[in-house]
């Protein structure tokens, strides 16, 4: 557990010196400003049914696809180019605390990324002097819910993201991997719904797990204040499960 | 006190990677401070060997110890045993000499009072010190880089350092520089040391372990090694004379003289001659004074020339192929030859 604090500072001390996550970063802000921006915008313009948080996390897919490829490419990938994976392995860190390392040093950066967008309705509240417009910018049944399903979903996805860098030696193929297993995973499951099943018969049952697969619908009960608990599992195991393969597989492929 | 344990122990050790096999059925062992060299042509198995002994590979079959302990049932108790440099030395290139040693100091468990000192001891060792502990390792030279591989491997004071391929791609004065490190390390841990750079192993090591197709083809110190491959005399003549006159004289001395290899030197009349004899008994004396007389041609010099590690590698090969040569021919077809 020692070495695993001292891999977790490594680790965050490579993402701080890393050229790739001030892009990721500056790319996610700027472009999340620019949605939350054109969110307000659309409330000069006619009234409308949510809060801006809303709204706002709604459109977690869009920095989901390149921030998180961005962020977990290199992880294993490039130590495995390079074959420091290799003498990493010979001294007591074991793979599972490498990967575990790996794996918190991104979702803390992630968290922080997602944590500096909460400067967005600040700004936006220090702009107006309208009570009642404060008081939906800061909805917190939508802020906390919102800000909830990113650091659940966000575990998975860098789960994903670390298991599709430890596949293979390549950033690149890495990356790609993952940009596909985001997308299967986020509308894909969508297309899942799509499926016609027989009213009747065993094949009926399906319906209840497609459901149960739905991103997009686990965000509007969270960003509506609704704390399910099936989500967690699903969130939670799917990150297991994604890591303990890249364990396995940086043990087998080292 | 010496262990009696050895250091590293292997048996029938096989590595295959689909139908090939990197090492076939190879034993060894290294006793406790030894230095050992392995040696073998690219491909001959080497590295796989290493990287199963460093429990990075799992062997296919057979078993590996090290200081006693099986490297498949206990590869955490190894960890702690092994300081290992891969091939090709890969280290990160963005960060700091000291700032990497620290990291590895701290993730290999060397205790914090005991950090600072310990690092401060392998910069010493390692000559990394004035100023080259304070740069990037992405803008250090070869040898340098070297030196921060071996420093990371010895870091932790490890009973055994294996060293992959450590003197390639340095200068002579890197190399020079190579060997002291090893002669100052040298008792204080057991090190194995693989390179296809021979007369290296010769200078620094206490015996060889010569690999060729994945096995084990010679072990032993320099003078087993050449009892067995090189066995008998090789003297060397530098005279001025004709060489069927000289061949004939020194027939003379010893029936068991055969003429190996004869050359004229570019400059003068002086023409170098080789000849070998199965004997082990000194014929300097007998040659001398056969070629001693008016008309007769004019020794020069004449020294014996001991085999070289690589006249004994290449002798060693060379009996591997040749052994292996009508096996894989009456092998059938459908078993796949040995290669890695």
């Amino acid at each position: 557990m020692r070495n695993f604090v001292h891999f977790l500072r490594h680790e965050i001390r490579v993402i701080l010196f890393s050229a790739s996550s001030y892009v990721a970063g500056v790319l996610f802000l700027l472009l999340m400003g620019l949605i939350y921006w054109a969110i307000l915008k659309g409330y000069t313009v006619a009234p409308q049914e949510d809060t801006p948080a809303t709204q706002f996390f709604r459109i977690f897919w869009i920095p989901a696809f390149f921030v998180v490829p961005l962020l977990t490419m290199r992880s294993i990938a490039e130590e495995r180019r390079l074959g420091t994976l290799q003498t990493l392995l010979t001294t007591p860190t074991g793979p599972m605390v490498v990967v575990l390392a790996k794996f918190f040093a991104i979702y803390i950066f992630y968290l922080f990324l997602w944590a500096c967008t909460i400067a967005f309705p600040l700004l936006a509240a220090e702009m107006t002097s309208v009570d009642q417009a404060r008081i939906i910018l800061f909805d917190p049944a939508s802020l906390l819910g919102g800000y909830l399903f990113v650091a659940l979903s966000g575990a998975l996805f860098i789960a994903l993201g670390i298991f599709c860098s430890s596949l293979t030696r390549s950033q690149l193929v890495a990356g790609m991997l993952c940009f596909t297993g985001l997308f299967l995973l986020i509308a894909g499951s969508r297309l899942l719904l799509e499926v016609p099943l027989p009213k009747t018969g065993p094949l009926k049952a399906l319906n209840a797990p497609f459901q149960y697969f739905q991103t997009f619908e686990h965000l509007l009960d969270f960003s509506t204040g609704i704390i399910d608990s099936r989500p967690f599992v699903y969130y939670i195991s799917g990150s297991l499960l994604f890591l303990v393969f890249s364990v396995i597989l940086v043990e087998r492929k080292a | 006190m010496v262990s009696l344990v050895p250091s590293i122990r292997a048996v029938e050790l096989t590595k295959r990677f689909g139908p090939n096999r990197a090492i076939d059925r190879i034993s060894f062992e290294v006793g406790a401070g030894e230095v050992v060299g392995f040696l073998g042509p690219n491909g001959a198995g080497k590295s796989t060997t290493m990287r199963v002994l460093t429990g990075l590979l799992s062997a296919s079959s057979g078993e590996a110890w090290v200081a006693g302990r099986s490297v498949a049932r206990e590869p955490e108790a190894i960890r702690h045993l092994i300081g290992f440099m891969p091939e090709n030395n890969p280290l990160p290139e963005d960060m700091r000499v000291t700032e990497f040693l620290r990291f590895r100091a701290r993730i290999k468990g060397i205790h914090r009072k005991q950090r600072k000192s310990r690092i401060a001891e392998v910069i010493e060792l390692c000559d990394l010190h004035h100023g080259t502990e304070r740069k990037l390792i992405g803008n250090l030279s070869k040898g340098y880089r070297q030196r921060v591989g071996i420093a990371d491997a010895i870091l932790a004071e490890p009973p055994i350092v294996i060293l992959d391929e450590p003197t390639i791609g340095l200068d002579p004065h890197q190399i020079l520089g190579f060997r002291q490190m090893i002669q100052q390390l040298r008792g204080r841990m057991t090190l194995v040391i693989s390179s296809h750079i021979l007369p290296e192993i010769e200078k620094i090591c206490d015996r060889s372990v010569i690999l060729n197709r994945g096995q084990v083809v010679a072990a032993g110190t320099r003078s087993e090694l050449r009892e067995v491959f090189s066995p008998g005399q090789t003297y060397e003549i530098r005279v001025e004379g004709s060489l069927s006159e000289v061949e004939k004289r020194v027939q003379l001395a010893d029936d068991s003289l055969v003429l190996r290899d004869s050359y004229r030197e570019p400059e003068g009349s002086v023409r170098r001659i080789t000849f070998s004899s199965n004997s082990n008994t000194n014929l300097v004396p007998r040659i001398i004074e056969c070629l001693q007389g008016p008309g007769l041609p004019v020794i020069q010099e004449i020294r014996i020339r001991r085999a070289s590690l690589e006249d004994i590698f290449l002798a060693a090969t060379k009996r591997s192929w040749e052994e292996n040569a009508p096996r894989t021919e009456a092998a059938p077809a459908s078993e796949e030859p040995l290669q890695q």
